[in-house]
């Protein structure tokens, strides 16, 4: 077993704006989604979501606010699974709320030192 | 109450709160002095009142019965200049010190032995064997009854554990409010063990099994009592006790098989630990740490009423999802997907079921023997044979025959 780090990214202008019913309708489909990762056994971390703030630095100290809502892939948060194989990591992925939204989820294996 | 009732009556409520009080006085590295002394109060008592008749006051004639032993044995014995002195906080004390037998010592010395024997350097078996046998009062003979073992096994395993208590030099006082969350864990686990071994036991003697629950209440209802350990999550298991407590009636019938919930008859389930529950529960949700207990509590809740709703199963979803995001057991993966089956549907809940893979687990093939009945009856009855196969439990044999038995029914059917 290995640990993955899942990248939810996703375009902020095509979220829909949602009343309470579609939130808490989207909110259902989250915990059910990650609930049945855990109920594999195969979440090690459910991570967290990422503000709509931030800054980027770059060399020579060039510090820029951003990146900003506008960006079309937008990084919204972060999960860690445990598998075996990247391509059953891969498989855990299938049913993020975050696709049917036009989001997308990266899948890294984590290289533990 | 007649003599022969009271004595054994007595020593279920008085011999551990004697034991407390001398084992405080004594410390741990004597704590098999206080036992004895406790014990020959009884065997006093005993002889004593089947030639003399009872007291007028029985209580307090132990009472003051294991006072004198005490001092006795503080006057025989140099232990007590070697090893009790310098332990005592009044250095000027003379051999005539007073065993405080009052109620508040002797809460505070129940209190005190509670989170001693929970100590987290004994593992959580020996937790569990010392607080039956020095918190509670059963003997070696009883636990070992209840856990399928011989007394000589939990004679020995009480014997390690006091060892390890007595080379720790645990102390035996409350824990600082500093510490009280940390300290609390191991003995709010070892009292969820101990209940569940009661609720939930493979023994045949049921009257032992509700004592092991009803001494769990008794030792929460005593954190619950103290500001120091009356936390919310101490609310929350004892909130999840009333709840489960409440349906002890319903559990068995007159043959002693179990009657699985959804057979239960709702009016043997006792509304008042219900109502009990639901104001822990309240008390419980107080604070803003959210441990397992409380989710285990709230779903506790909702399987007060049998009724199915959406509103009753969607939360109860929820609640196991939350469940999982603590910690990870199987039971808790199949009940959840359970859950899942009457919140969204059979459909899905077949194939979160068949991604769980917990294969060599008799409970996963009676759940998707559950799931797949209806939907693939084939598959139903391939799942709850191998169910039946994998079971040790004969109240689950005679569930799962009765479902083959139907499903075989029905399939001639098509």
């Amino acid at each position: 077993m290995k640990n993955f780090l899942l990248v939810f990214r996703y375009d902020s202008n095509a979220l829909p704006k949602g009343s309470p019913e579609e939130l808490q309708a989207m909110t259902k489909k989250w915990m059910d989604w990650i609930g049945g990762i855990a109920a594999q056994d195969k979440l090690t971390d459910r991570g967290n979501r990422l503000e709509f703030v931030g800054k980027i630095v770059r060399p020579n100290n060039v510090i820029t606010d951003g990146p900003f809502t506008e960006v079309k892939e937008l990084v919204g948060g972060y999960s860690i699974v445990k598998a075996t194989s990247l391509e059953e990591a891969t498989k855990l992925v299938s049913g993020c709320p975050i696709l049917s939204v036009g989001g997308s989820v990266e899948v890294r294996p984590v290289n533990e030192l | 109450m007649k003599e022969q009732e009271l004595i054994p009556h007595l020593f279920r409520t008085e011999y551990k709160k004697i034991v407390a009080v001398l084992c405080k006085l004594f410390g741990i590295g004597q704590i098999e002095i206080a036992e004895d002394i406790a014990g020959e109060t009884f065997v006093a008592a005993s002889q004593i009142w089947s030639l003399k008749g009872l007291p007028e006051n029985p209580t307090a004639w132990l009472y003051t019965v294991a006072k004198n032993k005490t001092k006795d044995y503080f006057k025989h014995h140099d232990v007590f200049t070697k090893t009790i002195l310098p332990h005592l906080k009044n250095e000027n004390a003379t051999p005539e010190i007073d065993i405080d037998l009052s109620n508040e010592n002797i809460n505070d010395s129940q209190l005190s032995m509670i989170f001693a024997v929970c100590h987290p350097t004994i593992s959580t078996e020996s937790q569990i064997g010392l607080a039956l046998n020095i918190l509670c009062g059963f003997g070696a003979e009883e636990i070992a009854a209840a856990f399928l073992t011989t007394k000589d096994v939990i004679y020995k395993r009480l014997q390690r554990a006091k060892e390890k208590l007595k080379t720790e030099m645990i102390k035996i006082e409350p824990p600082t409010p500093a510490e009280i969350d940390e300290r609390l864990d191991p003995v709010l686990m070892t009292l969820y063990l101990l209940f569940n071994e009661g609720y939930y036991s493979t023994s045949q003697d049921t009257s032992i099994r509700a004592e092991f629950c009803i001494e769990a209440m008794q030792l929460n209802k005593l954190l619950i009592e103290n500001d120091i350990s009356n936390t919310p999550t101490a609310n929350a298991l004892f909130s999840l006790m009333c709840f489960q407590a409440s349906r002890l009636a319903a559990r068995t019938n007159e043959k002693g098989e179990a009657i699985l919930y959804d057979d239960q008859d709702m009016s043997l389930w006792d509304q008042l630990l219900i109502e009990k529950g639901k104001y822990y529960l309240n008390q419980a949700l107080r604070g803003n740490r959210l441990s397992k207990y409380q989710l285990e509590a709230t779903i506790a809740f909702w399987h007060t009423n049998k009724e199915d709703t959406p509103e009753k199963w969607e939360n109860i979803l929820q609640l196991y999802n939350q469940l999982l995001l603590i910690e990870y057991s199987p039971i808790i993966a199949l009940n959840r997907t359970y859950a899942l089956a009457k919140a969204n549907g059979k459909r899905e809940a077949i194939i979160e079921a068949e991604k769980i893979e917990l294969t060599e687990n008799p409970l996963y093939h009676s759940l998707l023997g559950n799931l797949y009945t209806n939907v693939d009856n084939l598959k139903a009855i391939d799942h709850y044979k191998i169910a039946l196969k994998l079971t040790a439990s004969s109240s689950a044999r005679n569930a799962i025959t009765k479902n083959i038995t139907k499903l075989t029914g029905t399939k001639s059917n098509d």
